[in-house]
């Protein structure tokens, strides 16, 4: 059952996805409306998968890779769909919705895992959510430093295209960057807390220097660095664009972490 | 009698130049009463913008006329030498003068074609020279033709639309780089009429503060009150430069008149915010170099012309449209002037016959004693019969003739065969006003100048300084 959603919940992020791309490279406004709204059937059936799964398997889901990829697609389309709404930024939707279908599909390749979790493991979970949104934080700042970019250069290069006349204005851009940087900066703090905590309740200690506790702390310290530096040094426009897409490069090499640590020597932390 | 034009452009001389020639209003009555007090300048017209400074005139040799203009506009501004001057001055006579008129009317002398204050302030121009009653039949009629050729090529061609949407372009550049233009501060730096075409879109997009600076303090001044804005002194606007988010610059000098560096250093003091800036200068205002400082955004006039993306042939073609209209209306106007010149001509060679004709009838009539009313008029019939018949052919021939290249050359040999006396000007001119008075001539185009003139100056020629 929850199979056939997910199959469905991808169908149709892959369909938007492919509209806003052809919304993205034409000057026509129709579009917009259309990838819209397949994007937010999607998000229903995704939302619909979600709950099922948690009703039905009596397990939090996202206790593994595949789950928490699930949950951070789910969260990322909840947020591009919002944004969407409230400040008209559809044109967003041709960066989030093709990050939503590779979360899923690399959700739907990580291999499966059949670990037995310990009872004690289950207040896991909520250091799962925590960190998860810390990330959808950092990849919609992401796309908005890589959608600064863009239009930095096309307007550097004064190619005054297609692209030109879709993407946002450039202090849009920095707003949402920096915005989408404060919301997801908390989150991931409070998730290496927990997961810190979940580790000395668990394994005894804090820290175990494994993968992804490293690759978190450095990620967390950069995105700090990214904060302190805009209001003291002036890291903004241009130079937060760039930033912040090396950094949610340590986003991703994190995910990694944890697909290393689950298969990896180090068992579960 | 020849039309004449000294003047300076914005495609010959720097701005600094060209802001020493302009002369305050209050000053504008002195001065072109002075130029008309050269014994061989009949006519007047002075029109100064940021782009251009010329001074049209009625002359009665070119070459003089050209000597007396220069001379006038160094004796009028101390601050500028001949040597200074001169070179940076064209001087246009006859028909290469009229059309100068014409294409300055048109914009189609203006940096960017089809703006649209240039016939607002020949208008102006001419309005002061009504004023000062320095402006007679010729320029009257030269600078009426003017400008109905300006509106001409206004409503009959694009160019006008294009220069709005130039402009607007600013605007929409802008849009793409500050989603909330009324939080934002622009610096106007300069009166070029582009600029002030850009920041008048900005202003009614809602921003926060204008500020302005001009080299003449006066005409920030000026242009503050106009955009609700403050004025600030030309020395002190790098100063101002780091709090503006929005930069026109339309000076037109010759030199940068902001540099990268200080781009630069606006931004570092900005914390990286970005900055937009607009160059509407021909030669650049800005220093290029500006493209390479991070969250600088330069754009120059080109790029904006390339942001309206039209199309550069249908652009071309809509130029050349109002070349033709300009070329057509020229040589209308230039067989005006050219039949001017045959008038008086004619005028005095009626004269001269009727005059033979009186004293001969009279003679006739107190030789034959007493006659009949009926007898008396059959004489005076035929001698006005024999008159009219022979001056029909010469003074038919005189006006065609007129008309044509050599029109000068027949007027001068109909002098000599008649031996009309060398008349002056401005009898001839007395003539003239009085003919034209009966016989209001009407030109291809209307020319509809009820909100240029009020009063219709070929009615106060009693008051005309021509007539002393």
């Amino acid at each position: 059952m929850t199979g056939i959603l997910f199959q469905v919940t991808m169908a149709l992020y892959f369909g938007g996805t492919v509209l806003f791309l052809i919304y993205l490279l034409r000057r026509s406004e129709v579009l917009s409306k259309w990838s819209l709204i397949i994007a937010g059937i999607g998000f229903a059936f995704h939302t619909l998968a979600l709950l099922i799964a948690v009703v039905m398997v009596d397990e939090v889901p996202i206790m593994t890779f595949k789950g928490a990829m699930s949950f951070f697609a789910w969260a990322l389309v909840l947020v591009f769909l919002g944004v969407a709404l409230k400040r008209g930024l559809h044109v967003l939707g041709a960066f989030i919705l093709p990050l939503a279908f590779l979360s899923l599909i690399s959700a739907s390749i990580a291999p499966a895992e059949t670990q037995y979790l310990h009872p004690f493991f289950r207040t896991i979970w909520v250091h799962v959510i925590l960190s998860m949104l810390g990330a959808v934080g950092f990849a919609v700042a992401f796309v908005a430093g890589l959608m600064y970019v863009m239009q930095d250069r096309l307007l550097k290069s004064k190619q005054f295209n297609v692209l030109y006349f879709k993407l946002p204005p450039l202090d849009s851009l920095d707003s949402l960057n920096q915005r989408s940087i404060l919301l997801g900066f908390p989150f991931l703090t409070l998730g290496i807390l927990t997961g810190a905590l979940s580790a000395q309740l668990t394994l005894g200690t804090y820290l175990s220097w494994n993968p992804e506790q490293i690759l978190a702390l450095v990620t967390w310290i950069f995105y700090f660095a990214v904060l302190l530096g805009r209001v003291t040094v002036g890291w903004r426009a241009k130079k937060a664009a760039y930033l912040t897409i090396v950094g949610f490069a340590g986003v991703i090499l994190t995910f990694v972490g944890v697909l290393l640590k689950n298969h990896g020597p180090l068992g579960i932390l | 009698m020849n039309i004449i034009v000294v003047g300076l452009s914005h495609k010959t001389a720097p701005v600094e130049l060209r802001e020493l020639l302009a002369i305050p209003e209050s000053r504008m009555g002195e001065a072109l009463t002075r130029l008309l007090s050269y014994p061989n300048v009949k006519e007047g017209m002075f029109l100064a913008t940021c782009n251009r400074v010329e001074v049209y005139a009625v002359v009665e040799d070119p070459d003089a006329g050209f000597s007396d203009v220069q001379d006038f506009l160094v004796s009028t501004h101390l601050a500028v030498s001949a040597e200074h001057l001169f070179p940076h001055l064209y001087r246009y006579a006859d028909d290469h003068a009229i059309r100068h008129l014409f294409r300055v009317a048109t914009s189609l002398d203006s940096m960017v074609i089809g703006e649209p204050q240039i016939l607002g302030q020949v208008k102006d121009a001419f309005e002061l020279a009504l004023a000062h009653r320095t402006s007679g039949v010729i320029l009257n009629k030269l600078v009426k033709k003017a400008i109905s050729v300006g509106k001409g090529v206004r409503t009959k061609t694009r160019i006008a639309e294009y220069a709005v949407s130039i402009s607007y372009a600013a605007v929409e550049l802008a849009k793409k780089v500050f989603s909330n233009l009324a939080e934002k501060t622009v610096l106007l730096v300069g009166a070029g009429e582009m600029g002030k075409l850009a920041a008048h879109h900005l202003v009614n997009h809602g921003v926060k503060q204008v500020f302005l600076t001009t080299r003449n303090s006066q005409r920030a001044e000026n242009l503050a009150e106009r955009f609700g804005g403050s004025a600030i002194s030309f020395e002190e606007f790098p100063r101002i430069l780091p709090k503006a988010d929005i930069v026109l610059c339309a000076t037109g000098a010759s030199h940068y008149v902001i540099l990268s560096e200080e781009v630069q250093r606006s931004i570092q003091e900005r914390m990286n915010r970005p900055m937009f800036l607009i160059d509407i200068s021909v030669p650049r205002n800005i220093d290029p170099a500006v493209k390479d400082v991070d969250n600088a955004f330069l754009f120059d006039i080109d790029d904006l012309k390339s942001h309206v993306g039209q199309n550069q042939e249908e652009r071309r073609k809509e130029a050349d449209k109002a070349e033709e209209m300009v070329t057509e209306e020229v040589t209308i106007m230039q067989s005006w002037v050219r039949g001017l010149e045959a008038k008086p001509t004619i005028v005095a060679l009626r004269k001269r016959a009727d005059e033979i004709k009186r004293s001969e009838v009279e003679k006739a009539l107190s030789r034959l004693g007493n006659l009949s009313t009926k007898e008396r008029q059959a004489i005076e019939g035929l001698a006005s019969a024999i008159v009219n018949k022979l001056l029909h052919g010469p003074l038919v021939t005189l006006k065609s003739e007129a008309q044509s290249n050599n029109g000068f050359a027949f007027i001068e040999v109909a002098r000599r065969f008649f031996d009309l006396p060398e008349t002056s000007l401005i009898s001839d001119l007395d003539l003239l006003y009085q003919e034209q008075g009966s016989n209001s001539e009407q030109d291809g185009i209307g020319c509809d100048l009820s909100e240029v003139v009020e009063s219709d100056p070929m009615k106060d020629e009693g008051e005309s300084p021509k007539e002393s």
